[in-house]
């Protein structure tokens, strides 16, 4: 019998696989973007869990502006990637020095 | 009851060995077929829940359209993979160190008999995709309005960043215009020989 709590655990450990993309690929900002992708779909696992579990429809409302807004922030992202490449001629995190920050 | 439980782990198996392989991957390319992967898992695990129109939604748009994108932008960036990997495995352990000690914080969370719900299904006789379709349009009409102005700002800035316009016209740039220095139009030639000079001069007068 599959419990809230397997749903929930399985978001927990996607989440956490996101957290640990995010150290391990800190130089790579693409693979960094598909690591918030996991993230943001370990979450609508949960909302889509508790949906399910609670009765209520309304998290799977939220999934559904959650998917929106994630879909319109890898667009820009990937904007902002394809622009550093060409001024930089590389997406090494390390090469964004410009600002000298 | 035993043939779904064998489905749900099928597919979480799955879904967290792909997720696991998205950051591992050596080539990006890896990394955004495997984030396919996932991507179709997590819809199939959705399905479970009854959540069919957002099962379709996430294969639809993420896996037709964004995953698109991001194989685009992989494929047409020059990535030098050397540079990238150097020093991968540096921040493991303290990457697993938060990472456990996260997951730990959560399932204490988890443990409470408040998750034990039994699962309470939506009470209707209509379809997933009708019972969201008559919320969406009325309780969250307002919130569904200010998405829409997100994807169309998220349009306009995307385009914005990479246009790299073509030049059609011969009309001149204000802003070079304005920014002009008298270095860039004027050259200071130096003549000699002063005898010229004063032809120069008379011819002038006539």
């Amino acid at each position: 019998m599959i419990t809230l709590s397997h749903y929930l655990i399985l978001a927990a450990l996607l989440f956490m696989i996101g957290i640990v993309g995010i150290f391990l690929n800190r130089k790579n900002i693409i693979v960094l973007l598909m690591a918030i992708e996991l993230m943001l779909l370990a979450v609508n696992i949960n909302f889509i869990a508790f949906s399910y579990f609670l009765g209520d429809i309304a998290g799977q409302i939220f999934v559904f502006f959650i998917l929106t807004v994630a879909a319109a922030e890898s667009a820009i992202g990937l904007a902002i990637i394809i622009l550093i490449f060409r001024n930089n001629r590389s997406i090494n995190v390390d090469d964004l020095n410009k600002l000298k920050g | 009851m035993k043939f779904i439980d064998f489905i749900f782990y099928c597919f979480s198996f799955i879904l967290l060995f792909s997720a696991l392989r998205v950051i591992t991957a050596r080539n990006p390319i890896y990394s955004a077929l495997f984030l396919v992967l996932a991507f179709f898992n997590a819809a199939g695990i959705w399905l479970l829940l009854q959540a069919e129109f957002l099962a379709i939604a996430l294969v639809l748009v993420y896996v037709g359209a964004v995953m698109v994108l991001f194989l685009f932008v992989v494929m047409m960036l020059d990535i030098n993979l050397d540079q990238l990997r150097k020093g991968f495995w540096e921040y493991l352990p303290v990457a697993s160190f938060v990472a456990v000690i996260m997951f730990v914080e959560i399932i204490l969370v988890l443990n409470h008999s408040y998750f034990n719900t039994k699962a309470q299904f939506i009470a209707s006789d209509v379809s997933n995709t009708e019972l969201i379709g008559k919320v969406l349009y009325s309780d969250y009409v307002l919130p569904f309005e200010v998405a829409s102005i997100i994807l169309l700002v998220a349009i306009i800035a995307a385009i914005a960043l990479t246009l790299r316009g073509k030049k059609t016209h011969k009309a001149i740039d204000p802003a070079d215009q304005v920014s002009v220095q008298k270095k860039d139009r004027l050259r200071m030639v130096k003549m000699n020989s002063g005898g010229m000079k004063k032809t120069n001069i008379r011819s002038g007068k006539k």
